[in-house]
């Protein structure tokens, strides 16, 4: 590993560690060293093996081949997060707490204090409250887990890891669920851990956030090691290089001219729904209208409620030039308004079904006739289905449960499409898929609005929304609170308007 | 693509399915060799008919909880709801008798009668279920007390007796043979067949099916998962009036014992036929199959002096839980490793 030389000793090491899943390779001998004191992010593209590595990393899962080393000595880490007990603490995306217990109650979790073998509460009561007075968070060691913010859950965890004396905290992207002045807090408490002599090692899609809070990247690319260096080296436009690996442009198709003059399919004014605060605006025939946002921007919630998934509480909806107001999701898909989830294992595939009755379910009324559900056609569809969107399965009748995450996703994407809408909205159309099925994902959307379909990308991947959209809403706390086009849209212009810094006119 | 790598690996996992489809019909069939074993008898005619003819209630009513169960339901309401429609059908026959007279006019009363109660019992327990946001549990275990303690009121804590004038009738309903099938057994064949078309051929049963797997899922795919749903509590009460129709001329009577505990039979041949307690997977054949097998346990019980016949509801405790088992184990087949 071409990395300099070890001044200090690291505290965890992965050496030339390889995984695969079955027949399918992530890792290829990868090699990363963790020093205590450090911040050290982790980057890559969704798919590149980051998650896979911090699981080696923190014992959840085994290397196929190559060894972790725990204070230069090789050690087989304990599965199941019993790596706790050597201090290597990972703190997962979706959060390990229970949520109807308490702060105290959740940070003891399975080592409670006791005394003559009844809780002694006030001990860790007050050892609790001491943490939390070092954190400066302001909550009671009392307060029941739901009723707190992300932020704060998310603090609680770390508190849960500095308590059991965590020498390395391997955080899954921590920032990605935080508002600006949380982040701020929560990079705070980084700072100190690391006076600590705590290593730290994080992912995250924010590359200007890991400019300056980490001392070293690591960059993964489709599983393999492309580079290691020091923060100050790199620029955020460097660190996306190394992880694309390749000019933008070949991720993305070439964009179709925006026809400015196309008239308007889908017209939204002041539209007030559940997290929504009065939204307007319009979606062109052809379009491809990217609509990015923190999470908990309301971007989800607004296309919830146009496509009769959630009430609309006010405003008015034209769809075609004509008023619409959806009650349920059958109306939406009638006019011809499909709404593709961000949550393909929950709300969007039956797992437990095989491909056919997964494909054709959102449309089903166009596989029945007189006599019932017309199987054949239903076949047909799917034979269809698999040659357009690339779908692989190496047994027709898998549960979809069983495929890749990327042939699931080609799977719902058919399904929405045999509705065939006139406006597509898609949320999170790449999440967690390999890099190769996305490009395939952008290229079939850039192919349905040439072909004259009008649709909506979600995003929280700022490349993304860039690489695709002919124009760009940016959403914050319910409102939208710019509307991007041509040169303007850019990551430093979206940030601004995402984190509130800037509005625009009309807003 | 990574995932065209993984090979075939699985081959023998149809089979095993197969096996898990087949269960039911094995289980039966091994049962009646037993029954024949024990007693030549047990194959007779006459015994296979009455066997027949028993099977239909229970697997008239557990057609329709084969819908309710598969779209992620249970009523448990069915066996007091029989025993309320029973009382009130025969109330409204005796009433009718002065003005209709003991023909078949007061018979289709009653039986018109019958169907609406049913359909209507069935939409409060959707309706509830649904957009009353009550677990379906609790609303059919309030139902059910409720029916139950309605039926006894109706029979001022006694019988209720359908009239003898009417009881001629009516008789041949229960008793009546049909190209030597009698006529409940027509009508069992008949909800079958409709059942399994509805299950296996129609976008409803798609739907049921598809709400029972993940109702999320449901809703976003465009299934309008509450009318889905109160629609099965429907199939359910009209199967239940169907039963009941058939039931009456038995015995030409109702009390607060009317039905009692049909519900656990009705639910327990849904799942030994191999329907998924939790939804999402369901099978009208299996539920057929289950309900005979019940009968013919307690069937065979009367054949044999072997184990006391008080032990029926043992031995179909037992054949339930064995059920159960077999398909929860899911023998040669192992979960792929989830990246």
């Amino acid at each position: 590993m071409p990395d300099g030389q070890a001044i200090i000793q690291p505290v965890l090491a992965a050496d030339r560690i390889s995984k695969s899943f079955g027949a399918v390779p992530v890792l290829f001998s990868i090699s990363m060293e963790i020093r205590p004191g450090e911040v050290h992010a982790l980057i890559g593209e969704n798919g590149a093996g980051k998650s896979t590595l911090m699981k080696i990393l923190s014992g959840f899962h085994a290397p196929t081949s190559g060894q972790i080393l725990l204070n230069g000595r090789g050690v087989a880490l304990p599965a199941n997060g019993e790596a706790e007990n050597l201090g290597i603490v990972l703190i997962h995306q979706e959060l390990n707490l229970a949520e109807q217990m308490t702060v105290e109650e959740n940070v003891f979790l399975g080592r409670e204090i006791t005394k003559r073998g009844v809780l002694n509460r006030a001990e860790m009561r007050n050892q609790v409250q001491a943490y939390l007075d070092d954190i400066g968070l302001e909550i009671s060691p009392g307060d029941r887990i739901s009723s707190l913010s992300m932020a704060q859950k998310q603090m609680v965890e770390i508190i849960k890891a500095i308590s059991r004396d965590a020498r390395v905290l391997i955080m899954d992207e921590p920032t990605a669920v935080l508002t600006q002045a949380e982040t701020e807090l929560f990079f705070n408490q980084v700072e100190r851990l690391k006076e600590k002599g705590v290593a730290i090692v994080f992912v995250s899609h924010k590359l200007s956030e890991i400019k300056r809070i980490s001392d070293r990247v690591t960059v993964l690319r489709d599983g393999h090691w492309i580079a290691t260096s020091e923060a100050d080296d790199l620029t955020p436009d460097a660190m996306a290089q190394l992880m694309v690996g390749r000019e933008l442009s070949d991720l993305y198709p070439p964009m179709s001219e925006a026809d400015v003059d196309a008239e308007h399919i889908l017209e939204v004014e002041n539209l007030v729904a559940p997290s929504v605060r009065k939204v307007s605006f319009q979606l062109r025939k052809g379009e491809i209208l990217g609509f990015f946002g923190l999470i908990g921007s309301g971007r989800t919630a607004v296309f919830e409620a146009v496509c009769g998934l959630e009430p609309i509480q006010s405003g008015t909806l034209r769809f075609d030039g004509q008023d619409f107001r959806p009650k349920s999701v059958v109306d939406a898909r009638d006019v011809g308004l499909a709404y593709l989830t961000k949550d393909r294992k929950e709300k969007g595939l039956l797992l437990g079904q095989k491909m056919r009755p997964n494909l054709t379910l959102f449309a089903l009324p166009k596989f029945t006739t007189k006599f019932g559900l017309d199987k054949v056609s239903e076949e047909n569809a799917l034979e269809r289905a698999k040659r357009r969107f690339d779908i692989r399965a190496r047994d027709p009748q898998v549960d979809v449960g069983d495929l890749s995450g990327g042939n699931q996703q080609k799977l719902l994407l058919a399904k929405i499409m045999e509705s065939d809408p006139r406006v597509l909205i898609i949320d999170e159309p790449t999440r967690g898929i390999d890099v190769g099925t996305k490009q395939q994902i952008y290229h079939f959307i850039a192919a349905l609005a040439a072909e004259g379909v009008s649709i909506v990308v979600i995003s929280s991947e700022m490349p993304e929304i860039i690489g695709m959209s002919h124009r760009v809403v940016v959403m914050r706390e319910g409102e939208i609170t710019g509307v991007l086009t041509g040169d303007e849209i850019n990551e430093a212009e979206i940030v601004r308007y995402a984190a509130g810094l800037k509005k625009g006119p009309d807003q | 693509m990574t995932e065209l790598s993984t090979p075939a690996s699985k081959p023998n996992r149809g089979f095993f399915l197969d096996l898990k489809a087949a269960g039911p019909f094995v289980a039966l069939t091994i049962l009646v060799i037993i029954g024949y074993l024990l007693n030549p008898a047990f194959l007779s005619e006459g015994n296979l008919t009455n066997l027949l003819t028993r099977s239909a209630f229970i697997g008239v009513i557990a057609v329709g909880a084969t819908f309710v169960i598969t779209a992620g339901g249970i009523d448990l309401s069915v066996g007091s709801m029989a025993a309320v429609i029973s009382g009130v059908m025969i109330i409204v026959m005796n009433s009718a008798l002065e003005t209709f007279g003991g023909g078949l006019t007061t018979v289709l009363i009653g039986c018109g009668c019958s169907i609406i109660l049913g359909l209507g019992a069935g939409l409060i327990n959707g309706l509830l279920t649904t957009k009353g946001k009550i677990e379906a549990f609790i609303v059919t275990l309030g139902t059910m007390g409720i029916f139950r303690s309605l039926v006894t009121y109706f029979a001022d804590g006694g019988t209720l007796s359908l009239d003898f004038a009417i009881r001629g009738t009516y008789r041949p309903v229960y008793y009546g043979s049909v190209f030597g099938l009698p006529v409940p057994v027509w009508v069992f064949i008949f909800v079958a067949i409709c059942g399994w078309l509805l299950m296996n051929r129609t976008a409803f049963g798609r739907y049921c099916t598809a709400i029972g797997s993940n109702e999320s899922v449901a809703k976003y795919s465009a299934i309008k998962v509450e009318r889905i749903k109160t629609l099965t509590y429907v199939i359910q009460g009209f199967c239940v009036s169907l039963a009941t129709i058939v039931y009456v001329p038995r015995l030409g009577s109702a009390s607060a014992s009317t039905g009692v505990l049909w519900e656990l039979e009705a639910i327990a041949a849904v799942i030994i036929g191999g329907t998924v307690l939790k939804g999402g997977y369901g099978r009208i054949g299996g539920t057929i199959i289950g309900a005979l097998i019940l009968t013919t346990i307690g069937n065979i019980l009367n054949f044999t002096d072997l184990i006391s016949n008080y032990l029926n509801g043992t031995m179909q405790g037992l054949i339930i839980i064995v059920a159960v088992w077999l398909q929860r184990g899911e023998w040669g087949r192992r979960k792929p490793p989830t990246p």
